[in-house]
């Protein structure tokens, strides 16, 4: 398959919303996207990532706003006139017609003639390395093999613009990392502009040339991976990217571009991230990776004595749940042989303790995604 | 329920002898329920094999079987009562029925299962009212309409009374199989650039056909069966074969009986192969009715 | 294309009002698609909903009085009042015995087992064939030199010919082999479709084969068991073939269907025809109305079983 020359320069969503009644499912998303560009839509289920997408593919009618494809009009399109490709969740593919025959359907659409559609759903099947299934039927496949058919299906028409609403979450995680690692390559060869819709930090980040990461209808933040993993916009984000302890403590003073902060009479200095004036509430926040452990008596700067309560291995490095003298309860990760009931000091360096402004009175959540990847229920998404 | 009595109380409460115990009681119901179907079927033989011994006796007074068997009361009501050309007007209507019933149901049947939309509730109840309905209730105020219109009496006035019951039929019967089909299967048709026209024809179509055959046997054999609303519209030479047989039985004394005994087994033939047809299509339980719980808001 | 513009107040900044306009009735799932609906809206509404009210608006109408006198008429006639008795007499006790026999029988049988679909087929058997056979058979079967009452005498269980046709029995046992097996199927999907894993739950936790039945699955069946006997009763109230065949059509199974069809097709008196029809479809639906009532406060959501 040829590699295509993008015919457009950007992609451009204004002021886009939709309501369900008296819900608001998206309010008001802004985002420009460069051809060829790989952006991830992220989010907790019902942030309204789904809803993005399928606005953007014409399937739901937008309540205001407007997309814009260069100086085209794409919102009052219907979704078979925006020239859009889509990759389903469950992979959507027609149970009653062949590979090669699900692969042809939008070239048979598009009237084109009989020697092209072969020529060209020979060769995205070559693509995706289903020559021997050609002609079997979509409930003969594995769930892989159909989510190979079911991108086949949505490149072969050489779309402007590739729409993938959460493609790899029906995949046991062997195969979801051997399939991730395959849409990239397709992304990059084939030049693609993908949109791609997941609620699996890990794989956003991996995938994605920049993120956005939406909560409750609301953009929180547009960047890229190493943004949002470094430097999550509030606290909700950062809940959302692996922060998984998260502490609502007061702030106290500034200490140079740092700022201390305090719960209890405990006190931690962190890095700040937005203004926070002293006696302001705020969450402090910091990945479990970023906890050092070492011998009870250390004495550096957020040192806090503790004692390991939970361990679980993982492989090279264990995962730790422990409790400090004053009650809070960190979530670590080390490679010392901790053991619980091990008395330890807990050591944060001050610019990886975030500082976020808490102005809700919302308790964290955790991550979504545990560190092996297994999905928790996401009602309402499976088929 | 019979028996709940002789539960021994033996045996510590816990998965283990929760076996052995049922079986204790269950053994005296079993055989009282198997009775039951057993005597009930018993009947259900006597029922159909009386008519179908009669209608090949020569003569039967007071003996358990008649005096000899002869074929020619089958000759005589099939020219009595002129059965070819009911038999043709029952093929007749019931075609046309279940064609224009699936017309008009299979699309509606479509838009109640996939879509949401103001009043669909009112709509789902008003399209299930007529089978909620006794069919004379509703059957003599629609047959006086149509006989003011001068439908009635002829076959179009019975096709037009038999899509009354059939039609929600066909929608009840249709929705779960619509249901069943993915709706991102369509919208995967969308994105792949086919039109709401293409959807319908190159992907529902082929993948509802198993939906629709079903449901067009199911509605083909209530209309042969259905008696009160043609009974109602018919006119003489628009009767189909229940509602002759209903005129020759409620006439008996006219007409030998075992001339109607023979139709009536004419009848029952045509019913029971319409029956061996619908069951390789749908199961037992799709004949009687297709249960759905009300549609969620 | 003329569109109203939607006031100043709930206008949201929009491209055009047109799409504006579209997008809202989008949002409430109004769109072109609901044109798919028109041939069955139209169907319903010629067919069904403009005959019945065309029927209820005749049976205010009638040939002679004020418009409450076909009404006035058919309750103050005891011949004709005493129909809905006789109807009811019929259809509630045959009902409930089809509903109430199909459920120990449905539980027996709700597992696999060899022969269940040969039992099943022979079910559906009478419901196909209609209840003017079911008559005719029965008069050979029930009557006074049929098989059933041969076996009665040969087991000297009764002196002479049980009378078991043209009268209440007969309508009766009518409506029970056309009804039961109807139930009886009804029953058996609703049960198959309880997980059987909830009753292997409450045996784990101890409860035995009655309290498994009576706390877990009969609950769960309840709502299931209230649509079947409305669906059995709707199919009995409207008796007419048997009521005529093997009833005893001027007398003790005088049915309300019997008095509405002779106004209509003996007298020619359709207004009056139309307010026993009215009557008729009245009580009916009173008493589902009252069954389908008490059903919403039993548990409907989901048994867990095939969806």
């Amino acid at each position: 398959m040829r590699v295509t020359a993008p015919d457009f320069s950007q992609l451009r969503l204004d002021g886009v919303s939709r309501r369900f009644g008296s819900q608001d499912a998206l309010t008001g998303l802004d985002l420009t996207i460069q051809a060829g560009e790989f952006i991830a839509l992220l989010g907790p289920s019902g942030c309204g990532k789904s809803t993005a997408l399928n606005c953007l593919a014409g399937l739901l009618p937008l309540t205001a706003g407007s997309i814009w494809q260069d100086e085209r009009r794409v919102d009052t399109l219907p979704p078979e006139r925006r020239g859009f490709g889509m990759v389903f969740q469950n992979y959507a593919l027609f149970p009653h017609m062949s590979v090669r025959a699900n692969v042809a359907f939008g070239l048979r659409m598009r009237r084109l003639p009989r020697d092209e559609i072969r020529r060209r759903t020979t060769e995205a099947i070559r693509l995706v390395h289903l020559e021997e299934h050609a002609d079997k039927l979509p409930g003969q496949l594995s769930g892989g093999q159909q989510q190979r058919v079911a991108i086949a299906r949505a490149v072969v028409l050489e779309p402007s613009l590739v729409l993938m609403d959460e493609p790899l979450s029906n995949l046991d995680a062997k195969l979801r990392l051997e399939m991730r690692t395959e849409i990239r390559r397709l992304h990059q060869s084939l030049g693609l502009t993908t949109v791609y819709v997941t609620h699996d930090q890990e794989e956003a980040l991996s995938l994605a040339d920049r993120l956005v990461v939406l909560r409750a209808g609301r953009v929180q933040q547009i960047g890229s991976p190493q943004t949002l993993h470094t430097r999550p916009a509030n606290w909700h984000v950062a809940d959302f990217m692996g922060y998984r302890n998260l502490w609502p403590m007061r702030a106290q003073s500034a200490q140079g571009a740092l700022v201390e902060v305090e719960a209890d009479g405990f006190r931690l200095v962190g890095d700040p991230v937005g203004d926070i004036a002293p006696g302001e509430a705020v969450m402090a926040g910091v990945r479990p990776e970023d906890v050092r452990v070492d011998d009870p008596g250390e004495a550096a700067t957020n040192t806090m004595p503790a004692e390991i309560e939970v361990v679980e291995y993982q492989g090279r490095e264990l995962a730790a749940e422990a409790r400090t003298a004053a009650g809070i309860r960190v979530h670590l990760r080390t490679d010392r042989r901790v053991a619980p009931g091990d008395m330890v000091a807990l050591i944060i360096d001050p610019q990886r303790l975030l500082i976020f402004p808490n102005d809700s009175d919302e308790q964290p959540s955790g991550p979504l995604v545990d560190e092996v990847g297994t999905r928790l229920e996401e009602p309402g998404l499976v088929g | 329920m019979a028996t709940v009595t002789g539960i021994p109380g033996t045996g510590v409460p816990g998965v283990g002898p929760a076996r052995p115990r049922r079986r204790l009681v269950a053994r005296p119901a079993a055989w009282l329920i198997w009775g039951a179907v057993i005597f009930f079927f018993l009947n259900l033989l006597g029922i159909v094999g009386s008519v179908l011994v009669s209608s090949f006796g020569r003569q039967w007074f007071d003996t358990w079987l008649p005096e000899g068997f002869t074929a020619t009361w089958y000759s005589d009501a099939w020219n009595q009562f002129t059965l070819g050309q009911v038999i043709l007007v029952t093929l007749e209507v019931s075609l046309l029925v279940v064609g224009l019933s699936l017309l008009i149901g299979v699309p509606a049947a479509y838009v109640l299962a996939r879509r949401s939309f103001p009043g669909k509730r009112a709509a789902y109840v008003v399209f299930l009212l007529p089978i909620l309905m006794p069919p004379i209730t509703y059957g003599i105020p629609l047959a006086t309409v149509l006989y003011k219109f001068g439908l009635a009496g002829h076959l179009s006035g019975v096709v037009l009374a038999n899509l009354v019951p059939s039609v929600p039929f066909v929608i009840l019967t249709m929705t779960p199989f619509i249901e069943q089909i993915d709706p991102r299967i369509e919208s995967a048709a969308r994105m792949c650039g086919a039109g709401l026209r293409s959807v319908f024809l190159r992907v529902l179509a082929p993948l509802l056909l198993p939906g629709m055959l079903a449901s067009a046997i199911l509605v083909l054999v209530r209309t042969v069966g259905m008696f009160e609303l043609t009974f109602l519209t018919a006119g003489p030479d628009s009767q189909t074969l229940v509602v002759a047989l209903y005129y020759s039985m409620s006439a008996a004394g006219i007409r030998a009986q075992q001339s109607v005994d023979a139709m009536a087994v004419i009848y029952t033939s045509m019913m029971l192969v319409l029956l061996v047809i619908a069951l390789r299509y749908v199961n037992p339980t799709q004949l009687v009715a297709r249960v759905k719980e009300e549609p969620e808001p | 294309m003329s569109v109203t513009t939607p006031p100043a107040a709930t206008t949201r900044p929009s491209q055009s009002p047109r799409v504006h306009w579209r997008h809202r009735l989008a949002e409430r799932g109004v769109d072109g698609q609901l044109w798919l609906l028109a041939p069955a809206v139209l169907f319903v509404v010629l067919l069904f909903l403009y005959p019945f009210f065309y029927g209820l608006g005749l049976s205010f109408q009638p040939t002679e009085g004020g418009p409450f006198s076909d009404y006035a008429r058919f309750f103050g006639d005891a011949y004709q009042r005493g129909t809905i008795w006789t109807t009811l007499g019929l259809a509630l006790p045959a009902a409930l015995l089809n509903v109430l026999a199909s459920v120990p029988i449905a539980y027996r049988m709700r597992g696999r087992f060899r022969g269940k679909r040969l039992v099943t087929i022979l079910l559906v058997v009478p419901i196909t064939l209609g209840t003017v056979l079911t008559a005719q058979g029965l008069l050979n079967f029930l009557g006074p030199t049929g098989w059933f009452n041969r076996v009665l005498l040969a087991l000297h269980l009764t002196d002479e010919p049980v009378r078991l046709v043209h009268n209440y029995w007969g309508v009766f046992f009518s409506l029970i082999i056309t009804g039961f097996p109807f139930a009886f199927l009804l029953v058996l999907s609703y049960l198959s479709g309880i997980d059987p894993t909830l009753e292997r739950a409450a045996a784990t936790l101890g409860a035995g084969w009655w309290q498994r039945f009576r706390a877990v699955t009969l609950p769960l069946l309840m709502p299931g068991l209230a649509t079947t006997f409305c669906l059995t009763f709707v199919l009995a109230f409207s008796v007419f073939p048997s009521a005529v065949l093997v009833g005893n059509p001027a007398g003790e199974t005088r049915v309300i269907s019997i008095a509405a069809y002779q106004a209509a097709y003996e007298q020619y008196d359709y207004p009056y025809a139309s307010a026993i029809a009215m009557v008729m479809g009245f009580i009916e639906l009173v008493i589902i109305s009252v069954v389908l009532l008490a059903r919403t406060r039993l548990y409907t959501g989901s048994s867990g079983g095939k969806g």
